[in-house]
Parts: structure tokens; C-alpha cells; sequence
């Protein structure tokens, strides 16, 4: 049977939900988003990922209508929202800070905004029951946001804004207030509250696993700007620059010259070593700047010398342990250093490989991507 | 022990400032009017031992309490010093009101500079500044005197010696102490609570009433009894702008300390002012502990 992979972004005659159209954003003289064109899909979970300070919020607020683009256009469903104001867009948002009323019981912030519409007494209450069931809140509502833990008010705020159903929920750094475990449930929870809902979610988030869970695309923010926008799994394995590679997960980067035949790049990285070998899509030209990202995952370890396309022999500096996988530094004679990760298959006591043992790592011509920036 | 005088400081405080001079009071209350100095009976008279004690006790009676019920010129000056704390209350929260939220969304640099402005009058005295608004309301005063400058009016408007001067001259006098608490809780108010409201379908207004306002309310109610306690005892404002005919139980009290000499009748009055104004500060201080409660 055929699946249907869910991705509007592919088919050129999906309408997109929200579109961003050269928008900026200035405070006084600083640009904190700048000329931004962007299209987010119906029933898209998207997440905004990028170091602080990069406008994350500044595009979440211009979205729920507290800012105004500087210039530029903000279309939902096709429609100019930018004079809009909050209270009249059917968009929601859950607040970085949880913006919860203090004078107000669990029950009845999750309740102001069905209030708000005027909803009848017995369809409020159905629906704040089911919020509150849904973020398992039933031995709160009575109390007051002061009386709760952190984790606690997350939910609240995460109850209060899905309440009204909203076609578009903003969630800004939704989970960062909650333990791991708590926080990968909850993350199962909002893919699942999503799908139900039909809703339309973006998601600002600071932790990269947490995006690559979730999302359905991810865009990485640098200074205002969007680097890339992809899919979580092209995102690592093709980022286009080495910002990109760099922020998302573990990765090592080698500057070097490139020789290209065909889809075949050779680099030469550094004086006396042989080149390393990589394919690529792009054209470069000769001894043009170029870098190589390789993940530690895709890097064998070994004690002979292999056959393979790449190879280097270092000196293990330093092995940190993380349970499943343990990542070993490895010095080159260049100054290089190199992060291989490999599996933990045997108890700690009997790892093959120790610190200062000679080693060589290798990978295949596949395995790196040539980046130009 | 170091504890024990931390908690001891304020009670020992209370004790001498409050319990002890409030004791004298009430014993003056319960004593007779005398020519003599003190000008009042009976004097405690140590010498003759424990029959002087007993003697001294049994003079001691209400029948200056029961003198108040009988005159109903005390009972209305007790009714009208409430009515003229109550409305120059609520017109000080009126005019104090939007003064506070105005400097709550002021630019955060200007906030002291406002601040400074509201507590500057306090610097020059009270009574000079009462003095002022003399000038200012009376028949020949700056404000009559503009008003028919204008043509407004061609009779100058009766304003000093009428309750609307003592309306006037409270407000005046008491706005700072409304605009200070409610200013302090204004300006602890998150703004993204009301960017919340808005977003969950408030308008502008809606989020004013749903969201600042009973989030100010801490604020509100103590500078209204801050206005009101002292209110309802004062003495100076209605007998400078009051004239004649305004009634205050603090002008009374007043009277009769000083012109009549009656002290046992002005410490009755002053013992039934307070019985009156326990109930409020009472109330008073439930709400700063639920609001410190709240803040915790
Ligand atoms: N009202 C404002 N006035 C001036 N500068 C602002 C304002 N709001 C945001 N900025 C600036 O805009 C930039 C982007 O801010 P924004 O809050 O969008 O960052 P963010 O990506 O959400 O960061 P974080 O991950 O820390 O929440 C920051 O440099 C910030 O200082
Ligand atoms: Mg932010």
C-alpha cells in the first residue's frame, strides 16, 4: 500500500496558510528580522530553531499580532493579517513567559478565552475538562498559577492556548521548564494533540532534538535571517552551510582546496596529507575555499588500516562516555581534531580502544558533505 | 534571644506609643469635667494606698459615652465625617487612578522623575499648602477672580467654607497616598498578561477591566483606606475651608479639647473615632497580608 508522505511544501499547487513576504522587522535601528520570505502549510508542525537573540519570538509575536513588520507582508489563508488585531486573528499563543493570569484559578485561565467568545456554560465546560485531562491537570484546577511547579504552569499555558482551537497555535519554547522524561512525553503528546486538531503549529524551540522530533520542517535562524528551511532529516544530512551543520547535532568540519571531476570533489586539507575524497552536486572551482562536514556516527574506528576511499591515523585524546555511544577525540599529526562516535556493544571494562592508543578512522566518499560556506 | 528582641522592638513600640497614651485617653473618658489642673476628676492618688486605688475606680463611669448619645450633634458629625471620608476617597481613586496608570506607562526613564513630582508637595508644609487653596477658592481668590476675568460667571461662586472646599482641600492633601500603592502595583503588572487577554480574544478595554484592574485591586484598596483612615479624623482641612457649617467629628474633637476645655467628653469622642476606624484598618492589614501572601 502507498503512504502518503505529508509534504505541502513539494506540491506546487498547495496554498500555503501563512506566507511572509519580504518581511522586516527593525527596533529603532537594530533589525532583528530581516527581509524574510517564508510559507508555512496547513497542519504543518514547524519549528524555528536558532541561538538566542536570532528573532525567534520577534516572528512569533509579529504572527499573533503584538508586532508590526517594519515592512513587508503577513498573509493567513491568503489574507493580508499585518493591520489585524490579536483579539481578531484565529491565532494562539503560548507565551515564553506562560502569561498566566495570577488572580485567576487553573480552571479559569483555561477558560478566559472560550469566555472571551461568548461560548455557552455547558461547551466551556466540556472543553476546559478535556484541556485539563489532556495536560493532566485534574488535581490543579482549582488552584491558583502560584501554587504550581514550573512543569506545571507550562501545561496550564499549553492548556489555555489550545482552549479556543485556534487554525494556528504559536508555541514559544513550550517545553523548556520540563524534566526529560516529561518533556519527550509531552513532545509525543503535542505530535498527537496536532494530528487530532488538525492545527496548524509553529514551534520555537532552542534544543535540536527536540525540533527534529516533532517538526515536520525545521528552519534554522541565524541573526534574523532563515538559513535554511527543510524537512528535519535534510537538515542533517544536507544542511546547506556550515552554520547549519554546525548547529544541528555533532559534526566535524575540514577547510580545505578543492579539485573537482564530475561529482567527485578532491580536498586538500592539509600540507603533506593525501587528499580526502567527497561527491557532490555542486560545481566548484579549482582550489576554490571549501569545507567538508562529516558526523561522528558516519566515522569508523580501527585499529588496522582499512580500505577504504578516506582515511587518517590519529591518537585518541580524550573518549567521552555517554552510555549507548561513546565519542572518541581523536588528534591527527596536522593538529586536527577529529569526533568519532561508535556504539557501545561491549560492557565499558572491554572497549578495544583507549586514550593515547594509535588509531585510524575512515569514511566513505558519501559519507562527508562538501560545503561552499 | 536575639529573636525574642526583634519580635519584642515593635510590640514595646506599640506599647509605648499606642497602648499606654490610648489607656490615658480612655481613662480621661471615664472621668469627670474639673477646674483644675488637669481639668479633669478624679486624680489616681497613690499615697492613700489600696483605698485611694478603690476610691479613684469607683468615680470612674460612661457617663460621658452616654452624654454623646443624648447630644445628635456628635452622631451627625460622626455620620457626615464618613460621608466626606467616603466620597473624597472614591474622588481620590478617580483622579488617583488614571494618574498611577499614566506613570505606570510612562517610559521607564521617566518613572522617577513622576514619581519625584507626585511626593514633591510634600515638601512645603501641610498647613501652608492648605492656607494656598484659601487663596485659591475664596470669593476674592485666583480661581473666582479668573473665572469672572473670563466671563464665566459675574457673581464670584461661594466655594470656601462649603463641604465642595473640604472636598477639594482632602483630595488634594491625600491623592499622593492612592497614586504611590496603586502606581507600585501597576508597575509590577506584566505586560505580557495583557498581550495574553488580547490574544485570547480581549479587546483593549476588556483586558483593562479583566486583567489590570483586579490585578491592581491590592493597590486600590490600600490607598483608599489610606485616604479614608485619616480622613475621617481630620481636623484642619474643614476647620480652614470648612467654615462653620461643615461638620467633622475631628473639628468636634477639636473644639472640644481646646475651646471647651471638656477633656473627658473629647477623649469619648476620640475612644468612639476609634472604635470606628478599627474596623477598616483592620481590613486594612487583611489585605496587605493576602497580597505579601500572594507575592510569595
Ligand atoms: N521591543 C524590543 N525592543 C528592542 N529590541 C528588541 C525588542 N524585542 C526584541 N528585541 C531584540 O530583537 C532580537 C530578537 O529578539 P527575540 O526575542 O526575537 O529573540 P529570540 O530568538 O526569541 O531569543 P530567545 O531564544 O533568547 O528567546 C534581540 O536581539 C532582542 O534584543
Ligand atoms: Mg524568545
Amino acid at each position: 500500500m502507498p503512504q502518503t508522505v505529508f509534504a505541502p511544501w513539494e506540491d506546487p499547487g498547495e496554498k500555503p496558510l501563512i506566507q511572509f513576504r519580504n518581511v522586516t522587522k527593525k527596533f529603532g535601528d537594530f533589525t532583528a528580522i530581516a527581509n524574510i520570505d517564508l510559507d508555512i502549510y496547513g497542519q504543518e508542525f514547524f519549528a524555528l530553531l536558532g541561538p538566542s537573540g536570532c528573532g525567534k519570538t520577534t516572528l512569533m509575536r509579529m504572527l499573533a499580532g503584538f508586532e508590526k513588520p517594519t515592512s513587508g507582508q503577513i498573509l493567513l489563508g491568503g489574507e493580508d493579517i499585518v493591520d489585524t488585531p490579536p483579539n481578531k486573528r484565529p491565532v494562539n499563543m503560548m507565551f515564553q513567559s506562560y502569561a498566566l493570569f495570577p488572580h485567576l484559578s487553573v480552571w479559569d485561565n483555561i477558560a478566559f478565552g472560550l469566555r472571551r467568545e461568548g461560548a455557552d456554560k455547558a461547551t466551556i465546560e466540556t472543553r476546559v475538562a478535556d484541556m485539563i485531562r489532556l495536560t493532566r491537570l485534574d488535581k490543579f484546577a482549582r488552584r491558583k498559577p502560584h501554587q504550581l511547579s514550573g512543569g506545571q504552569r507550562q501545561r496550564v499555558a499549553l492548556a489555555r492556548s489550545l482552549a479556543k482551537a485556534p487554525k494556528l497555535l504559536l508555541l514559544d519554547e513550550p517545553l523548556g521548564a520540563l524534566d526529560r522524561k516529561l518533556r519527550e512525553e509531552t513532545q509525543f503528546e503535542l505530535m498527537d494533540i496536532q494530528e487530532k486538531t488538525g492545527t496548524t503549529f509553529v514551534i520555537v524551540t532552542h534544543d535540536q532534538e527536540e525540533a527534529m522530533t516533532v517538526a515536520s520542517r525545521v528552519a534554522v535562524m541565524d541573526e534574523g535571517q532563515l538559513v535554511q528551511v527543510a524537512t528535519p532529516d535534510r537538515i542533517y544530512e544536507t544542511p546547506n552551510s556550515v552554520y547549519v551543520a554546525d548547529f544541528i547535532g555533532d559534526v566535524n568540519i575540514i577547510e580545505g582546496a578543492a579539485s573537482q571531476t564530475g561529482d567527485k570533489v578532491l580536498v586538500s586539507w592539509a600540507e603533506g596529507a593525501s587528499p580526502l575524497v567527497a561527491t557532490t552536486q555542486a560545481l566548484l572551482q579549482k582550489d576554490q575555499k571549501c569545507f567538508l562536514a562529516i558526523r561522528p556516527e558516519k566515522i569508523t574506528i580501527s585499529a588496522e588500516e582499512p580500505e577504504v576511499a578516506n582515511k587518517v591515523q590519529g591518537e585518541i585524546l580524550d573518549i567521552g562516555y555517554l552510555g549507548n555511544i561513546s565519542t572518541y577525540h581523536v588528534k591527527l599529526p596536522t593538529g586536527h581534531v577529529i569526533k568519532a562516535s561508535a556504539t557501545n556493544t561491549r560492557r565499558i571494562g572491554r572497549r578495544a580502544f583507549t586514550w593515547e592508543d594509535k588509531v585510524w578512522l575512515s569514511w566513505t566518499d558519501t559519507a562527508a558533505i562538501v560545503l561552499e560556506r | 534571644m536575639r529573636r525574642l528582641i526583634l519580635i519584642a522592638l515593635p510590640y514595646l513600640w506599640l506599647l509605648a506609643l499606642f497602648l499606654v497614651p490610648f489607656l490615658i485617653v480612655i481613662k480621661i473618658s471615664l472621668s469627670d469635667v474639673a477646674l483644675a489642673r488637669p481639668p479633669y476628676m478624679p486624680q489616681l492618688d497613690l499615697s492613700a494606698g489600696l483605698a485611694g486605688i478603690k476610691a479613684f475606680f469607683s468615680e470612674l463611669d460612661f457617663e460621658n459615652f452616654f452624654f454623646l448619645t443624648t447630644d445628635e450633634l456628635y452622631w451627625r458629625a460622626y455620620l457626615s465625617s464618613l460621608k466626606i471620608a467616603l466620597v473624597s476617597t472614591l474622588f481620590t481613586l478617580a483622579i488617583g487612578f488614571p494618574i498611577a496608570y499614566g506613570m505606570a506607562s510612562a517610559p521607564r526613564e521617566w518613572r522617577p522623575t513622576l514619581m519625584m513630582l507626585v511626593i514633591l508637595p510634600f515638601w512645603t508644609s501641610f498647613l501652608i499648602r492648605v492656607y494656598s487653596w484659601m487663596g485659591i477658592l475664596s470669593n476674592t481668590g485666583l480661581l473666582n477672580n479668573f473665572l469672572m476675568w473670563t466671563g464665566i460667571i459675574n457673581e464670584p461662586l461661594q466655594i470656601m467654607n462649603t463641604e465642595i472646599a473640604v472636598y477639594i482641600g482632602i483630595v488634594y492633601t491625600y491623592l499622593p497616598f492612592m497614586i504611590l500603592p496603586v502606581y507600585s502595583t501597576l508597575e509590577k503588572l506584566d505586560d505580557s498578561l495583557l498581550e495574553a487577554a488580547e490574544d485570547l480574544g480581549c479587546t483593549r478595554t476588556s483586558a483593562f477591566w479583566r486583567v489590570t484592574v483586579p490585578l491592581s485591586k491590592p493597590g486600590i484598596i490600600a490607598g483608599c483606606f489610606l485616604v479614608f483612615i485619616p480622613a475621617l479624623g481630620e481636623f484642619v482641612i474643614p476647620s480652614l475651608l470648612g467654615g462653620s457649617q461643615t461638620l467633622m467629628i475631628g473639628k468636634v474633637l477639636w473644639e472640644e479639647f481646646f475651646n471647651n476645655r471638656d477633656w473627658p467628653v473629647a477623649s469619648a469622642v476620640a475612644v468612639v473615632l476609634l472604635a470606628i476606624l478599627i474596623i477598616p484598618i483592620i481590613l486594612f492589614q487583611r489585605n496587605e497580608q493576602k497580597q505579601r501572601e500572594a507575592e510569595q
